[in-house]
């Protein structure tokens, strides 16, 4: 009885690629004797069928553990650091979870969930466990202000886009990311460099963006992923240089012509690509054409990937979706036709789609919608500009005006901040309706970025 | 700079942005005669606003929007300090 052989991680790693690794800013763990090793304590075999709640303060736990529990497990529910303490009794409830794995088994003593691991560093021997069952990977959404929703994917979901793309040609890579890998854009790349055969270096978010780099540079890291957020923090923190990665990503958040152009003349050796992709989407496609955007000819089926545009938001219907939001009052994840409504804002012009926006983030200026996205990425074409962040205003006149925080570019003279004041504005109004220009602008040193890496619009 | 100077040149600076031909300024011009629309009297409170810390319009509820050029100005000078 085979109805179909499932792979599970551990069938993806194996002690014939010598010399991989994963690692933070503290420890470095070989990925090839990864599989006669445990963090769990050898007590991987209680967990089987089981519903497990992966809590833990690290990412490298977090890792290690996910590649011993997949294929044992019947889910795990993957914890983001930021997750809000105050919604974990609502998400075990959801998700159904009868075991914790986590690194402080004091807070659980007295939780109520039945059986609690401790998962350790330094991993120690065990025998190599075997995948019983596809394990479900259920993520958080990320940005929503309540309970965050429970999302359920399969490693084959999870890991389309990876094999549909294959193995490249040359060394085997040294995958890094910005993101956390307990969210959708980091666990990407965690699986890419598993399914590659290649080493994977953490990021830690206690880490100084400089030490971050040097340890970047110091593990060899060739291909890197982040948000624009992210990447456009390297890019003013002056650390870029001489780090010089083969392939950079971005994906996350809407990348636009100026943060491409910027990390193109940042990294001039490497191929700079953004990819689009959502919690619940899965991967839709990636772009390497350094433009913004993406072809109007991927719509439609592409790569087993079908995507159209409904009241300008995008649908993708792909295997690499979500399969079900999880819980009791879990809404549907996709339409009738089964497509997902990213809730990604895209317009056309000329032969390409552009991302103007989220659907939730609409701005009310007068009665009008705005998309504050579409204002920023007008203000970060000026050379001038590093970052901007665009939001509303209330306004005794019109109920709302449109307002800018502004970040320059690193080294420029600030007494002529009036007259990029002004050719800014020029550029807006330009470009813009009336409406949208911003009335005011104001230069910042920093913009908040959430800890899933994208630019803070709590406020907006 | 005195209040009157601020909000006569932020005028000026917003007529040249938004192209609009400013008639001579006089305490007497109605506001409606600039030429001003109400996002250009949006953007004129909002960074006369940041310019002086005080919006005149939103502190007092029942402050009527002034009619005149000199109605105006003299709702920045007469805020209490």
């Amino acid at each position: 009885m085979s109805p179909r052989e499932i792979f599970a991680l551990r069938d993806h790693l194996g002690a014939e690629l010598k010399g991989r690794t994963i690692s933070d800013a503290h420890d470095v763990v070989s990925l090839t004797d990864i599989l006669s090793q445990t963090v769990l304590g050898g007590r991987l075999r209680e967990l089987s069928g089981r519903a497990v709640l992966l809590k833990l303060s690290d990412q490298l736990r977090s890792g290690l553990a996910m590649i011993e529990l997949d294929g044992i497990a019947r889910r795990m529910l993957l914890c983001p650091p930021d997750l809000n303490p105050a919604h974990l009794d609502a998400l075990i409830a959801d998700a159904g979870i009868d075991a914790v794995v986590t690194d402080e088994p004091d807070h659980w003593a007295d939780s109520g969930v039945s059986l609690v691991v401790t998962a350790q560093l330094p991993p120690t021997v065990t025998a190599p466990a075997r995948t019983e069952r596809a394990t479900e990977w259920l993520m958080l959404t990320s940005g929503t202000s309540g309970v965050p929703k429970i999302v359920g994917h399969t490693l084959e979901a999870l890991t389309g886009a990876i094999v549909a793309e294959g193995s490249a040609r040359g060394p085997a890579p040294v995958w890094a990311t910005f993101y956390d890998i307990r969210r959708y854009g980091g666990l990407q790349i965690f699986l890419r460099a598993i399914l590659s055969g290649g080493s994977m270096v953490l990021s830690d978010p206690h880490e100084a963006l400089g030490d971050h780099v040097a340890r970047l540079k110091a593990r060899g890291v060739s291909h890197i992923s982040g948000t624009p957020s992210h990447w456009r923090k390297l890019l003013m923190s002056g650390s870029a240089a001489q780090f010089a990665p083969a392939y950079v990503r971005l994906s996350g958040e809407i990348a636009d012509q100026a943060v491409l152009d910027g990390l193109k003349a940042a990294f001039p050796n490497s191929s700079v690509g953004h990819a689009y992709a959502s919690t619940e989407a899965g991967v839709g496609f990636a772009v390497n054409d350094g433009l913004e955007g993406f072809p109007a000819d991927y719509l439609g089926n592409r790569n087993g990937v079908e995507m159209k545009v409904v009241d300008g938001s995008l649908r993708i219907r792909s295997t690499r979706t979500a399969h079900a939001y999880v819980g009791r009052s879990a809404a549907a994840l996709t339409d009738d036709d089964g497509f997902v409504d990213s809730g990604d804002i895209v317009e056309r012009r000329g032969d390409r789609y552009y991302f103007v926006g989220r659907r939730g983030g609409i701005i009310n200026i007068g009665g009008l919608k705005v998309h504050p996205e579409e204002i920023e990425a007008v203000i970060n074409r000026h050379p001038d500009v590093r970052m901007s962040r665009a939001k509303s205003r209330k306004s005794p006149i019109t109920g709302g005006i449109v307002v800018a925080d502004v970040i320059l570019t690193e080294g420029t003279d600030p007494t002529r901040a009036k007259e990029i004041r002004d050719q800014i504005l020029e550029r807006c109004r330009a470009q813009l309706a009336s409406h949208k220009v911003p009335a005011v602008i104001r230069f910042v040193e920093a913009l908040d970025v959430t800890p899933a890496g994208k630019l803070a619009r709590t406020d907006a | 700079m005195s209040v009157r100077s601020k909000v006569i040149e932020a005028i000026r600076q917003i007529a040249k942005e938004q192209k609009v031909a400013l008639p001579e300024l006089s305490d007497d011009l109605s506001l409606h005669e600039t030429g001003f629309d109400s996002l250009a009297f949006a953007i004129l409170v909002a960074r006369l606003e940041d310019d002086t810390g005080v919006d005149p319009f939103t502190i007092s509820e029942d402050a009527a929007f002034p009619a005149t050029v000199g109605d105006f100005v003299r709702a920045y000078e007469n805020v209490p300090a």
